[in-house]
This record gives C-alpha cells, structure tokens and sequence, in this order.
C-alpha cells in the first residue's frame, strides 16, 4: 500500500527522474523520447491519487530537508494545489508525446537538451503546487524560471537570445527584488514562512502596511503576467511550440496565477482583504489588463503572439477573482486555472502543428486552409469555444463562478467587464476557423500533420467538452479551498 | 601527547604554516615543495577543525604566548567570532594549493616556485595570525606580515604580465599607508591606556568617553583597517592587485584576504570599543552605512562595464564586501550573524569563481576577457557547469549558500523596520545578475573557434569540492547559521 506521502513523492520525481535520465540514453531515440509520456502518466497517477486524498479531508505534509532553524523545504497538499498538480502532470502527458511529434517533424537540434529541461521545469511546476510553505514556494518558482531559460533560447540564435534576457530580467528582477522580500516580510511580520487556510497576516500586519506588502506580491510574481510585467509571455514565444503549450500556456503561467491565489487567500485571506479592502487597486488594475490585451490581441497577426496576448488576458481573470475576494469568485479563478489549461494548450498544439505541417506563423495566411486539416481547425474551434465559455464547454464553469462572485462583491462594472472581454476573446479567436473554412484559398500549401501532433491536439480539445461534465470534484475542492465544507 | 596538542592548537594554527614557509623555500623540486605546502595547509585546516570542536566545548580560549601573562605578554584570543574566519582562511588555502598544483607552473618560473609557496604560506600564516591574536601591536605585525608577503605573491605575476609590478607597487603603498593609519592609532591608544591587549584596552578607555586623543585613535584604526579589508572608496588597490597576480594567488586572495581585515573591523567596532556606545554609532551611521550601500552599487556597476573577467569578480568583490559591511552598520544580533553568514559564504562563493575563471584561462593560454570566452561552455562542461553554479550562488539564488546570505540579511533589515534598505540591497543583487549572465551568455551562446579542449582532473577537482560546498551549505546551512548567530550574540550580546 503506498501512502499518499509516497504518492507526493512519486508526483513531483518522476519528471525529475525523467530529466535525470535523458541524457544518458540520448542514443537510443525511441526510448529517451518516450520516457516524457511514461514519466507523465506516473505522475499523473500520483496526482490523482493526491487529489482523491484531498477531497477526503485528509492533511498530508512532507518534510524534505531542514536548511536551517525555522527554514525548511517541504511539501503540503492544499486543494488549489491538488487542482494545479494535476492540472500540470495530466497535460505533460500529451504535451511530451505533441513535443516528439514537433521536433521530429521540425527537426530541431539538441534534441536531448531540450527534453530534460523540459522535464526539470514540469518538476518545479509540480513542487509549486505542493509547496508547503512559502520559502519552498519561492524556491521553486525560481527553479522553474532558470529550467526555462534553456528552452526559451533554444534556437540559440541572435532573437532568441535576446527574448532570453527579456525573459530572464523581467522574470528574475521582479522576484528577487519584490518577491523574495515580501515574502520575509510575512516572515518577520508572523515569526514564520507558514501558510493557513484563513490566512496568516490577521492581526500580525498593520493594516495600512496591507495594500503595500500585496504590491510587492502582486509585481513580484511575474509569472501571473500583470500589466506592466507581462512583456516577457510574447518574449517567450521564440520558445518551439510544446514550450509555449505547456509551459507558456500551463505550467508557467499558471505557476504565477497560482501563487498570485495562494497569496490572496492563504497569505492575506480573503475576510482580511474584505476587511481591510487591501486588493481594491488590484481589481482595477486586472480589469485593465484583461481588456487591454484582448485588444492588442485582436491586432497580432502572427498566431502565437494573438494566443500569448489571449493567454495574459485570460491570467487576469483569474487574479481579478481572487481580487474580487469572494468565495465564488476565488472558486471561479480556481477553476479557470483547469479549464483555461486545458483550452489553451489545444490553441497552442494547433498553432505548432501548422507550424510543423504547413510552414504556417500568421493568420492572415490561413486562408482558406481549413479543408486540407479539417481536424486540425475542429480542435481549434472546440478550444476556442471553452476559452470564449460556451457551453457545454469547460471554460463556461469558471466564468459563470466569476460572474457571480463578481455579483456577490457588489463590483458591477467588473461584470461589464467580463461581457466585453467574452465578446473580444470571440472575436479575435474565431477569424482562426473562419478564415481557413470560409475565405478563398490564396496559395496552395501541402499540409502533412505528423499523427503525434494531431492525436494529442484532438485528445486535448475532447477534454474541454468531459471537463463540462465532471467538474463536480474540482468543484467540490474549491470550495473546500474557500472553506465551504 | 594529545593533551599537549589541544593546549597549543591555537598557536600551531599560525605556527604550522609559519615555520614551513621557512623550509619549503629550500627545496628546489617543484613538485616536493608543492607536497610540503600541501601538506602544511592541510595540518593548518585540521588544527583548525580540531580548534572548532574545542570552542563548542570552551567557548573561549585565551593563550598566554611565552607563559607571559597578559595584560603585559602577547595574549592569542580563539572565541566562537574568531573562529569563523580561521575555518574559512585555513579551509579555502588547502583548496587553493590543491588547485595550484598545476596551474602554477604555468605562470611562474620553475626556480622561482618554491619561492612563491614560501611566500604563500608566509601569507596565510599572516591572516591566520591577524585573527587570532588578542594583542593590538602584534595585531599590526601580522598585518605586515600579511600584506608584504600578499604583495610579493601578486608582483610574481610580472613573469607573464608586467602589469603586474604596478599592480603590486599600487598594492605595496596603499597598504603600508593604512597598516600606518593603523598603528598611529594603536600608538594613541597606548598613550592614553598604557595598554595594547585588547581585552585591557575595552576595560580601561570605557571611563574616556570624550577623549580626543581616544577619538582620535579609534578613527585612525578603523580607516587602516577599512584600506585592509578594501571598504569603498579604499579599495583602490584590490581590483588591479587581484586581476594581475598570478591565477591561484588570486584564487587565495580573493577568498581569504579580505576576510580577516573585516572580522577585524567587526572586532573593533563591536568589542574593543563596545562601551564608546556613542562613537561607534556615530561611526556606523555617517561613515560605514552609506559608504557600504555606495559600494554595493558602485562595485556592482563597475562590475557590468568591466571587460576583463578577473577584473570583473574584483569588482564584484567591492560589492560583496559592501552586503558584510552593511551587516555590521545596522548593528543589531541578526545583522551581524548575517555579515558573518555572508563572510563565510562569499569565501566559498569568490574562491569558486576564480578557480572557474583561471582554469578557464589555463586552457585558453590568454587574459581572459568577456569575448575570450566565447564558445567556451560547450568546449568545457565541467568547468562551465561549477561555474554557472557559483554564479548563481553569488546572485543568491535558492539551493545556494548564496541564498541563506541573502536571506538573513534581508530578514535583518525588514526586522529593523529599513525595508528600503532590503529592496536596495535585492536591486543590487538583481544588477549583480546583469554580469554574471554577460558571462555565462557569452559562453553558453555565442559560436567561438573549434577548440577541443580536455578538461584535466587535477584542475576541476578542486573547483567541484568548493562547488559542492556552495550547494552543500544551501541546503544545510545550520552550521553556519548558527555559528554566526553565536559570533554575533558574543561580540553584542551584553550590548543590546
């Protein structure tokens, strides 16, 4: 019998392992490429197994290592964190098969490089999720980071170097200068790195200190991609594709978002920020984003720089919800980290599968082309439907939870925000389908998509429509996550 | 036997490396006076292991030299501050002379070697001696001891770069200016105390309160010390003194040297005049804290414009010097033990990264500068590896023992409520990434010519112990934490 202790274990090594052992069986191809998927299926059955405990109420922590009095790295499993790890291992199971199919068929050097960075960077994403306390938090977010440099810069060339250091100075600056000491603050502030479920700064932080201390988290976590911190997401873009997917689009972002919630309601809890009205600026500032960049999203023609754009604007409503500092609105930011994922990644598996089949970057070239893939645009639109949040769509949920919470908190504007921003998502994600089935075919393009692209991109949209239809546990651990239960 | 040996160990801690360097100079083999320099440093690290599990027990050990009692004989004070630097002095010359095994006689004349390695353990001998001792005068004689052998090790760089002979005459007066700063004011302080134990000097000028000449003395003292221990703007002499010298005495010096200058800048300010109370917060305020938080910046920026990579972590050296003196300005327990904290791990940090670079340079056969360095992490993935890790460890990212420094020393400034000293000191450490990752870019990135280069064992392994120490100590730092929480509660505790 393995013990859910075991199971933590098992989640967060296996991509570990993975990455470890990569490098020394880079000759024989067929093994190293498919030890990712193997990997993704272990530890994804662990964060099922995780997560099942989590619904049964259970407290589960890990101590790994003790650095020194009062400093530790260990594990703990909270119910957004149970959501998030199995959010990041289920889809690294298909993002590691799309990623065979992607450099074989583009036939991208260092292969063996980028594959164990690309399982170092699924571990840290993994161990933010369970992170037990907020020094272990940092830790790895900043693990994530330096695993990610690698990937971004790939291509090793004069531009991917240079969204190298965008990415690293945004990424690294903000942490090390406003993270890191916001989160010693809470440590000075409460005497330790702990987190609780009602938050720890109630009565421990002067209350004008507040909105202060949640500006340096806030700017700190660039991860969440918050205007004026968000450059480096387009930046990244240079990335080959299953990194934008899974990591620019999942593990990255929603590292950031998830931290960013983590803050909000284990940190600051929302009866404090409700109290002290410390996130008010925040629900603004995020509003602003999340319009400001389906605009400039509706003006990029190249497809992965619309879906980066589309990508902040979609993490902004989920830190608006935990903004808004509503149980239903924190549920329905919870819940947007799963159904955002799994939509998203479909768009960016789609974006590199044209890449690959078609030579494809920008969207004014698709014309046309939707008969020669039909499949292909089918899972584009499926996708696009879930992040515009039709039903019987995945993304319908969490936007219904943020719409009521943003009712409950009496902000009606932000309701008004949501409408508009639903009516840009629609209209910058549908052109895709609609240009390549309905406008008049300019060139022809042989189209070939290799099958380990297509079948995990039709796996992936198939998942935003069962997602519809079993949200129940997610929902269930959201509410124990606001304290409903 | 044993007993005899536990008594004297904190003499033989100085002594062993001192009466070698008198032998080795006689043995003409270089490979003979290399095993006996080996040797030598080694004993001195193990006496000084032995000396630490002494002081667990102890705590504080007094030795009178000679049988002469003090206050009137020379007195040798181990306590659980001094004992810091001595584990880092002693620790990181046994992995320098390790690592001089084979780049030595690259740079050097073979008949001159055994020179420098009596030279070398002359100047250990000295810093050694500089943190042991309880005696201002004898304190000043080691100085000299220290600094004169220093600057003969760095003119010896003169065989491969003239350079280095301004270097060293630049090195050679500034010293001697402040070793004299330093005993004019050891001079003033005897004339009013009639004293020079240190110890005796706390008691007798706590009534002295207003003195002038007191004032006077103190002032003297500490800028000698400050021109040692290279505090901004009186580092003037260490970026050209480490870039010239001869690579694995810039491994030495970087580490080492100054080191015991600020442990004993500590020691002044927080024991010797610990009942000035007045003085010494004058001092700290308007004198040591700006000029740390200046140094912090100026060092970091000269750091980014510099060219010349061992240039370049000389610099960065002023600013790390910056973060510990910055730890003593504040002034209460958590700050210090966090100076001491950053002492100990910018030893291991600066060691690892000179030991990078010059290996780097041994296999190139050129300066290394910042486009020298092309290409050459795929060219050599060891070395480059070790380095990146120190890199990272010296920006204070988590898992390194750079991080725990950062760490404390930011906890020590949000507790004293200066928040706006922590954001200061992260967006320098922030800039400090600025050059490490010019470095690593360069290497990592850009196409250099087709070199094949086999990485020699004899030359890494001395660079992967000190990496490994560089993780080893992020992931358990309690040792260190604690010893310098410990250093810091003895030199202030009875204060505040």
């Amino acid at each position: 019998m393995i013990t859910i202790e075991n199971f933590i274990l098992i989640t967060i090594l296996s991509p570990l392992i993975v990455s470890v052992l990569t490098p020394f069986i880079s000759k024989n191809t067929i093994l190293r490429d498919f030890l990712g998927p193997i990997g993704g299926v272990i530890s994804s059955w662990g964060a099922f197994n995780i997560m099942s405990s989590a619904l049964n109420n259970q407290n589960i922590t890990l101590n790994i290592v003790k650095i020194a009095e009062g400093i530790s790295i260990g594990f703990e499993i909270t119910p957004l964190g149970a959501i998030f790890g199995l959010v990041a291992s289920f889809l690294w199971i298909f993002a590691a098969i799309y990623s065979v199919g992607y450099m074989r068929g583009s036939k991208e050097k260092n292969q063996t490089r980028f594959y164990a960075f690309y399982a170092i960077a699924v571990h840290a994403a993994l161990c933010i999720a369970y992170a037990g306390d907020l020094l272990t938090l940092f830790i790895f977010y900043e693990v994530l980071t330096f695993s990610t440099y690698p990937l971004v810069t790939h291509k090793q060339n004069e531009m991917a170097q240079k969204a190298g250091r965008l990415y690293m100075s945004i990424l690294v600056g903000s942490s090390v200068i406003l993270l890191l000491p916001a989160i010693i603050w809470v440590w000075v502030a409460t005497g330790s790195l702990e987190m609780s479920q009602n938050g720890v700064l109630d009565g421990k932080l002067d209350v004008a200190y507040a909105p202060l201390l949640l500006a340096m988290f806030v700017f700190g976590i660039g991860k969440a991609a918050l205007m004026p911190i968000h450059k480096w997401l387009p930046a990244a873009m240079v990335a080959p594709t299953p990194v934008s997917a899974l990591l620019h689009a999942v593990a990255v972002v929603k590292a950031g978002v998830f931290t960013m919630l983590i803050v909000l309601t284990n940190v600051f809890g929302i009866d404090f920020l409700t109290k002290t009205g410390a996130s008010q600026w925040l629900i603004w500032l995020a509003s602003f984003t999340l319009l400001a960049t389906s605009i400039i999203a509706i003006y990029k023609d190249d497809l992965k720089a619309r879906l980066a754009y589309s990508t902040i604007s979609q993490l902004s409503y989920i830190t608006l919800g935990g903004a808004l500092a509503t149980s239903m609105a924190t549920q329905g930011a919870a819940l947007h980290i799963i159904t955002h994922a799994a939509g998203k990644i479909t768009l960016f598996f789609v974006a590199g599968a044209l890449y690959v089949g078609a030579k494809i970057t920008k969207i004014s070239d698709l014309n046309g082309h939707g008969l020669s893939t039909p499949l292909i645009f089918l899972a584009f639109f499926i996708g696009s439907l879930s992040i515009i949040g039709v039903p019987p769509m995945a993304g319908s949920w969490s936007k219904f939870f943020l719409m009521l919470g943003a009712a409950d908190s009496g902000y009606v504007v932000v309701i008004g925000v949501f409408c508009i921003s639903t009516i840009l998502n629609a209209f910058y994600l549908m052109e895709i389908p609609a240009r390549a089935f309905f406008f008049k075919k300019e060139r022809d393009i042989k189209v070939k998509i290799p099958k380990l692209i297509l079948i995990p991109t039709l796996i992936t949209s198939f998942l935003t429509i069962t997602l519809f239809f079993f949200i129940e546990p997610f929902q269930n651990l959201t509410s124990m996550m606001v304290g409903k239960i | 036997m044993i007993d005899i040996l536990t008594k004297n160990l904190s003499i033989l801690v100085v002594l062993c490396p001192l009466i070698t360097s008198l032998f080795v100079v006689l043995i003409p083999n270089i490979f003979f006076s290399w095993v006996l320099t080996t040797l030598s440093t080694f004993l001195t690290f193990l006496f000084s292991i032995l000396l630490y599990q002494e002081i667990q027990i102890h705590s504080h050990i007094s030795y009178a030299l000679g049988k002469w009692m003090p206050p009137i004989g020379i007195e040798y004070i181990i306590d659980k501050v001094a004992i810091i630097p001595i584990i880092i002095i002693s620790g990181i010359s046994f992995i320098a002379t390790i690592f001089a095994y084979k780049i030595m006689p690259e740079e050097i004349e073979n008949k001159s070697i055994s020179k420098v390695y009596s030279l070398w353990l002359l100047a250990i001998a000295g810093l050694l001696g500089l943190v042991t001792t309880g005696d201002a005068f004898n304190l000043f004689v080691f100085l000299e001891i220290s600094s004169l052998a220093s600057v003969a090790l760095v003119a010896m760089g003169a065989q491969k770069d003239k350079q280095a002979l301004v270097a060293a005459y630049n090195y050679l007066i500034i010293g001697a200016v402040g070793a004299t700063l330093y005993v004019i004011g050891v001079g003033l302080l005897y004339g009013i105390t009639g004293t020079l134990n240190m110890e005796d000097l706390t008691n007798r000028i706590s009534d002295l309160n207003n003195n002038k000449a007191l004032i006077a003395g103190f002032g003297f003292m500490i800028i000698g010390i400050m021109v040692k221990a290279a505090v901004f703007p009186l580092h003037i002499w260490l970026p050209r003194a480490y870039a010239y010298a001869p690579s694995a005495v810039s491994v030495l010096l970087a580490a080492t040297a100054t080191k015991a200058s600020l442990y004993i800048l500590a020691r002044i300010l927080f024991s010797v005049f610990e009942n000035s109370e007045n003085l010494i917060n004058i001092t700290l305020l308007y004198v040591i804290f700006p000029l740390s938080i200046i140094a912090m910046f100026a060092g970091t920026i000269m750091a980014i414009y510099e060219k010349d990579i061992k240039r370049l972590l000389a610099h960065s050296s002023v600013a790390q010097i910056g973060y510990i003196t910055l730890a003593f300005a504040i002034g209460t327990k958590a700050s210090i033990a966090a100076g001491f904290i950053h002492m100990f791990n910018h030893a291991i940090i600066k060691g690892g990264l000179f030991i990078a670079i010059t290996s780097l340079g041994f296999y190139i056969q050129k300066r290394v500068t910042i486009n020298n360095l092309s290409g050459l992490g795929r060219a050599m993935p060891i070395t480059f590896f070790c380095f990146v890790l120190c890199s990272l460890s010296l920006a204070g990212l988590p898992l390194t023992a750079g991080f725990i420094s950062k760490l404390y020393l930011i906890k020590a400034t949000i507790s004293s409520e200066a928040i706006w000293i922590a954001i200061l000191i992260l967006i320098s450490s922030a800039l400090s990434v600025v050059y490490l990752w010019k470095m690593i870019e360069v290497m990592w990135m850009r196409e250099g010519r087709k070199i094949v280069i086999k990485e020699n064992p004899t030359i890494y392994m001395s660079l992967i112990i000190i990496t490994f120490f560089n993780i080893y100590f992020g992931l358990d730092a309690s040792l260190v934490v604690n010893g310098s929480f410990e250093a810091a509660e003895k030199l202030i505790g009875d204060l505040k």
